[in-house]
């Protein structure tokens, strides 16, 4: 069961990032590649030969690796289909966060070894946002486990769809912030823009400069899972039905498809914001997260005013 | 929260719609966004007065619900955004200093209406306790952006802003005040509407812009020559 679901995220991560390129391409009157691109992308830079710095140490070459494999645990532990997954006993939100920032870490490490300009650009860039992001992603999160009294993802969905379709003031704060961080770590408009190639505002782009071959395949490939994560994440929190509660295999088609209409939707979104919303100037991106951040503060004071009743 | 009745959870979701429109006033700092969020929090004000309505069964709650979702949801807007064309300032944006502590008072006096409030809450049954504390929520927060803005024009809205967090007061608190009260109300906001259009004439005639800082200066030339003998 763990690894069939292992794989399925890890080959579907490609294909949403596919999606919303051919979304947006749609948007801008462009045929745009198809969603299969990202994938072709992939093959063919595994075939390729990775090609190393000579100032590079052994940082640079393990830092896809460890990224890789981080973002991939964090992903394993995300109900995907079930509820029940094999390792939703053990994992919370704090670890799930843990995780990603391990990803961010080997990242961040791994753009700044070779000693380039555009590594340290980027990743002092990068540090400054997810150093604002991360607080009001963790804070958001705990404002949503007050509410099923327990930090466990497993335990938070599946006390979700217990309680079936309520409206919770605090959920469309956190919906909010939350959207806004996914934004900004996933490099998207407005904060970062995946496609630029032009120093002054790059992000994630300048770090992943270096890598090639099939270093920067697994580096691209963990970009495209963490955002198939964070759209698993608000699907399960925002919109949990379909959500298999045992693994039959009837469950399983239907919460399949399920998941891939709320990830298509959520597509949609991300296209739409990408297409309508200018790229800011760097130094207003903190000014945004502080916004997120207050979203997520009045969702905690809307959980304790408004749902919590003494 | 589970075992609220379906109209409550919707007067939570409403109040909470309220409170976010509040930070949209505050953080917003083109006026054309300001006003279709000035809309919005009328017309939620309006559904919290309707929804109580209904579920109170009461008709004149229903009269005044109409009257401020057509006031404060439709009429005033409109005439804002009316002013907005006639002084040409759709596209002004205002330059906001010390936005992020701005916003952080604000989520302060929201904890500060809730220590207030908490009392009389915990006194009430329902939602409605609750909803006592937005409503002051909103008004402090309405007074923080008159305070803050330097445009006339937000400085209305702020004003607004109020007046729709004292109707959320009295809807959540009274059930909502006597009908003839409820429409001297209504047409006191809209006496004031006008007035207000007539003050942003004259500011605009007599200091040609609309930043109301700019009036404590005795004339136009008066910074220029303290510059010159310090």
């Amino acid at each position: 069961m763990l690894p069939l679901q292992i794989l399925l995220f890890a080959l579907a991560a490609p294909l949403l990032n596919g999606w919303v390129d051919m979304l947006r391409a749609r948007l801008q009157n462009r045929r745009g590649p198809s969603p299969l691109q990202p994938w072709r992308n992939l093959r063919r830079l595994f075939a390729k030969e990775p090609v190393v710095p000579h100032t590079a140490s052994w940082l640079f070459r393990m830092a896809p690796y460890v990224m890789f494999a981080a973002t991939l645990l964090a992903s394993s532990a995300l109900p995907m289909l079930t509820v029940q997954t094999p390792l939703a006993s053990v994992t919370d939100v704090l670890v799930l966060t843990g995780f990603l920032t391990l990803a961010r870490v080997a990242l961040m490490i791994g753009s700044l070894d070779p000693g380039t300009a555009f590594g340290g650009l980027g990743a002092s860039r990068e540090l400054m946002l997810s150093a604002l992001a991360e607080p009001t992603l963790l804070l958001g999160l705990f404002s949503l486990a007050m509410t099923a009294h327990s930090s466990n993802l497993a335990v938070l969905v599946g006390h979700l769809l217990d309680t079936g379709m309520m409206l919770r003031p605090s959920f469309l704060f956190t919906l909010l912030a939350l959207l806004m961080v996914a934004g900004v770590e996933n490099g998207r408009l407005p904060a970062d823009n995946t496609t630029t190639h032009l120093e002054l505002t790059m992000v994630h782009e300048a770090m992943v400069l270096e890598w090639s071959g099939r270093h920067l395949a697994l580096v691209e490939w963990s970009g495209h899972m963490k955002l198939l994560f964070y759209g698993i994440l608000l699907a399960d929190l925002f919109a949990p039905w379909g959500l298999a509660d045992h693994a039959s295999p009837a469950m399983l088609a239907l919460a399949l498809l399920c998941l891939m209409g709320k990830l298509a939707a959520l597509g949609v979104v991300l296209a739409l914001t990408e297409a309508l919303l200018p790229k800011m100037r760097l130094f207003r991106a903190p000014g945004m997260l502080n916004l997120a951040f207050l979203l997520a503060v009045l969702g905690l004071f809307s959980h304790v005013i408004l749902e919590h009743n003494p | 929260m589970t075992s609220m009745p379906l109209a409550e959870q919707g007067v939570a979701f409403l109040a909470g719609l309220v409170l976010l429109t509040s930070f949209v006033l505050l953080s917003q700092t083109r006026l054309v966004p300001v006003i279709y969020a000035c809309a919005i929090q009328g017309m939620c004000v309006a559904l919290v007065a309707l929804l109580r309505g209904i579920v109170d069964g009461r008709g004149e709650l229903l009269v005044s619900a109409l009257l401020t979702f057509a006031l404060k949801g439709l009429c005033i807007p409109w005439m804002l955004d009316r002013q907005l064309d006639r002084l040409a300032l759709h596209r002004s944006a205002e330059v906001l200093d010390h936005q992020g502590l701005v916003l952080f008072s604000g989520a302060a006096l929201v904890v500060f209406s809730y220590w207030v409030v908490l009392p009389l809450a915990q006194m009430a049954s329902s939602i409605h306790g609750s909803v006592i504390m937005v409503s002051l929520a909103v008004v402090l927060l309405g007074l923080l952006m008159m305070v803050v803005r330097h445009q006339a024009m937000a400085q209305v809205v702020g004003f607004m802003a109020m007046e729709n967090g004292l109707f959320l007061a009295a809807v959540a608190a009274t059930g909502g005040m006597p009908l003839v009260v409820e429409l001297g109300i209504a047409f006191d906001v809209l006496l004031a509407m006008v007035l207000f259009g007539i003050f942003f004439l004259h500011i605009r005639e007599n200091i040609d812009s609309m930043d109301v800082d700019r009036l404590s200066a005795l004339t136009e030339e008066s910074g220029v020559v303290e510059k010159q003998w310090p």
